[in-house]
């Protein structure tokens, strides 16, 4: 390691204790950014010699980067960016905080998948979806597509790439390999222009096409979703169960392509879906805690895309909902998207409007026509929520974006 | 002229859907249904003819799917609807649409159908990005909140009036947000802005009915959520991040 690179290793590790101790933060940006400032070309050399594979999109970046980290812990020793820290200085932090040689797996936020290309040259990509977020930041999805597709004409990876989502299909295809999964893509109304001649795109069933010949790759992996039970069918005849502890059909069509990626990078299937079973919680998403004595399950969506999925967890039963919405930087500052939402399917159970912008929230149920109240402090929120789904029905389930999310969290949810 | 019951149009969706524009459609079939008037709401998608319908609304877009959705919109149903009478509300980039020129992401001026004397060009500097009030100039509407996102100026002919005067924020960039003309209004404002503003949903609905006197609704909730975002805006606190002066 050069020596610009070990005096930045050494300051990163101080700044994050320090930062972690102090009570700051969860102590992996602050650092990693002191230490890329004094090695800007530091990442590159802490990711040399290791096998690292990078997950990006839209939606279910923590969460399958969690999975994945998993099914290769089968193999050894695997460091993450487990808080989400998805940019550079945060890629920086994970590395310099572990062995040299040490695998990785790294979330890696959209707009910066080229870059972290570059720097990290991964042994395997996992490219799940790619959707509107964050309407104020004018970062247009087919954009992001298409500088996907320059940056990965040029990797010699292992790509793992949804084949139901016409823009990741666009930005993956470019690749010299790439195992197509049926990822799935419930939102779809960002796919509607083809990526590859602006025409428009013909969705029928599971399939799409476009008449310029831009077509869904036929997948290698296919997902077989019952009532009871997940199924992942590979081209090769081999069939595997895909149960995880953490809800949701996303989740597990996730798992599947993570397990793609462990396959390619030595992990066997089985083994790495047991792994993958055994995690019940990621950052705090999916898990059950004590909120203001009132058991909650805790549930993140940001965009309409990952509503749309996160619904679906929710409403078969009737138990009480949450829906908290904040719009900081981190959420995007326009909620307008909550009109995007089909909120509608939440009519005739108990909710509650919360967060900074339960404002919003209660006028979007209201021409939903849906019956609620509105708390904007989350804990009140659950309490109540808890309150009006006394007559059984279950869990309060608390769906909060970004920061609202992480307001609950830090809020002493125990 | 107008259909029993009232059809209201969300026009192309799939092309100008981006920003949460289509809520304006929802939050009109509500309002009317609330009042005992029947309404139809039709998810107008860009693969079909345009139907006719007494209400249209169009919301923001990217560029490409901006370019598209005029093409489309050239075919004269929007245009004959309009001389008949019909009402369009016309948000962002559906606003730069109904001017007579807007640019593409090159830089390309285009024309637009020419149903308002406005030209949009490429403004000088950031997009403008932020919550925005404007004092409507037509009667009864009271003060507009609204979230902007855009980068275009966009001047208005001397003959056409604006639909008001920026109280915070950019809007056309002059001083003024959006135009109003006949039964057409443009804007700038998401939020939806109908959401944020029901005067002007019913000042909408009014015009597209025929009748001055709606009943009043409850709008708690919309009066409140107006009242938090308006002080937001005038505080400063409302997460302008930037603008430009045009």
């Amino acid at each position: 390691m050069s020596l610009r690179t070990g005096a930045a290793v050494q300051a990163t590790a101080t700044v994050n204790r320090l930062s972690r101790g102090l009570g700051l933060g969860r102590g992996t940006v602050a650092g990693g950014r002191l230490g890329l400032a004094i090695a800007p070309r530091g990442l590159a050399e802490l990711a040399m010699g290791r096998s690292v594979a990078l997950v990006s999109g839209t939606n279910g970046k923590t969460t399958t980067t969690a999975l994945l980290a998993a099914a290769l812990g089968e193999r050894g020793a695997v460091v993450s960016n487990s808080t989400g820290s998805n940019m550079p200085a945060g890629h920086f932090a994970a590395l310099a905080g572990s062995q040299r040689g040490t695998a990785a797996v790294l979330e890696v936020d959209e707009a910066y998948l080229p870059a972290s290309l570059e720097a990290l040259r991964p042994a395997a990509i996992v490219l799940l979806n790619l959707s509107r977020d964050q309407l104020d930041r004018s970062n247009e999805v087919r954009m992001v597509a298409g500088r996907w597709r320059e940056a990965l004409a040029r990797t010699e990876a292992s790509v793992v790439a949804n084949a139901d989502d016409p823009l990741v299909v666009y930005g993956a295809a470019s690749a010299a390999s790439v195992v197509w999964v049926a990822g799935g893509a419930r939102w779809r109304a960002d796919a509607v222009g083809c990526p590859a001649c602006g025409e428009r795109i013909t969705f029928v069933g599971d399939s799409w096409s476009c008449r310029c010949g831009f077509a869904r790759p036929t997948p290698r992996i296919n997902v077989e979703e019952r009532p009871i039970g997940t199924t992942a069918v590979l081209a090769d005849g081999r069939r595997f169960e895909v149960a995880l502890s953490i809800p949701g059909s996303f989740n597990r069509r996730n798992a599947v392509m993570a397990m793609a990626a462990a396959e390619a990078l030595g992990v066997p299937a089985e083994a790495s879906l047991a792994a993958m079973a055994r995690i019940e919680a990621v950052a705090g998403r999916f898990s059950v805690r004590v909120v203001g004595g009132i058991p909650t399950r805790l549930l993140l969506a940001k965009n309409p895309a990952g509503w749309e999925e996160l619904l679906d967890v929710v409403t078969p039963g009737s138990a009480p909902v949450v829906v908290a919405i904040n719009a900081r930087i981190a959420d995007g500052r326009d909620p307008s998207w909550l009109w995007d939402v089909p909120f509608e399917r939440l009519a005739g159970r108990p909710v509650v409007a919360s967060g900074e912008r339960s404002a919003d929230v209660s006028v979007r149920l209201h021409y939903a026509g849906v019956d609620h109240q509105r708390r904007a402090d989350p804990v009140e929120a659950v309490v109540l929520a808890a309150r009006l789904g006394a007559d059984g029905g279950g869990k309060v389930q608390f769906i909060g974006n970004y920061t609202a999310f992480g307001d609950l969290l830090g809020a002493g949810a125990a | 002229m107008r259909h029993a019951p009232l059809r209201i149009a969300v026009v192309y969706p799939d092309l100008l859907g981006t920003y949460g524009d289509g809520g304006n459609g929802l939050v009109l079939a509500r309002r009317a249904e609330r009042r005992g008037i029947e309404a139809e709401l039709l998810q107008a998608t860009s693969d079909r003819i345009l139907p006719r319908a007494d209400l249209y609304t169009l919301g923001g877009g990217e560029d490409a799917p901006q370019v598209q959705a005029c093409e489309g919109l050239g075919e004269s149903v929007l245009a004959d609807a309009v001389s008949e009478g019909a009402v369009v509300l016309a948000v962002c980039a559906g606003y730069q649409i109904l001017g007579t020129t807007f640019p593409t992401a090159d830089g390309v001026q285009v024309p637009g159908l020419g149903l308002l004397e406005v030209t949009t060009r490429k403004g000088p500097g950031r997009r403008a990005v932020g919550e925005v009030v404007v004092e409507a100039a037509i009667p009864g509407v009271g003060r507009l909140t609204g979230f902007e996102n855009h980068g275009g100026l966009s001047a208005l002919s001397p003959r056409l009036r604006a639909l008001g005067t920026v109280v915070s924020g950019v809007g056309n960039g002059h001083g003024t947000d959006g135009a109003w003309a006949g039964h057409l209004v443009g804007t700038y404002l998401h939020g939806p802005v109908l959401a944020r503003n029901p005067a002007l949903a019913d000042l909408l609905l009014s015009w597209a009915t025929g009748s001055d006197g709606l009943d009043p609704l409850d709008d708690r909730r919309e009066e409140e959520l107006r009242a938090e975002r308006l002080h937001a805006a005038l505080s400063h606190r409302g997460g302008r991040r930037w603008w430009h002066r045009g």
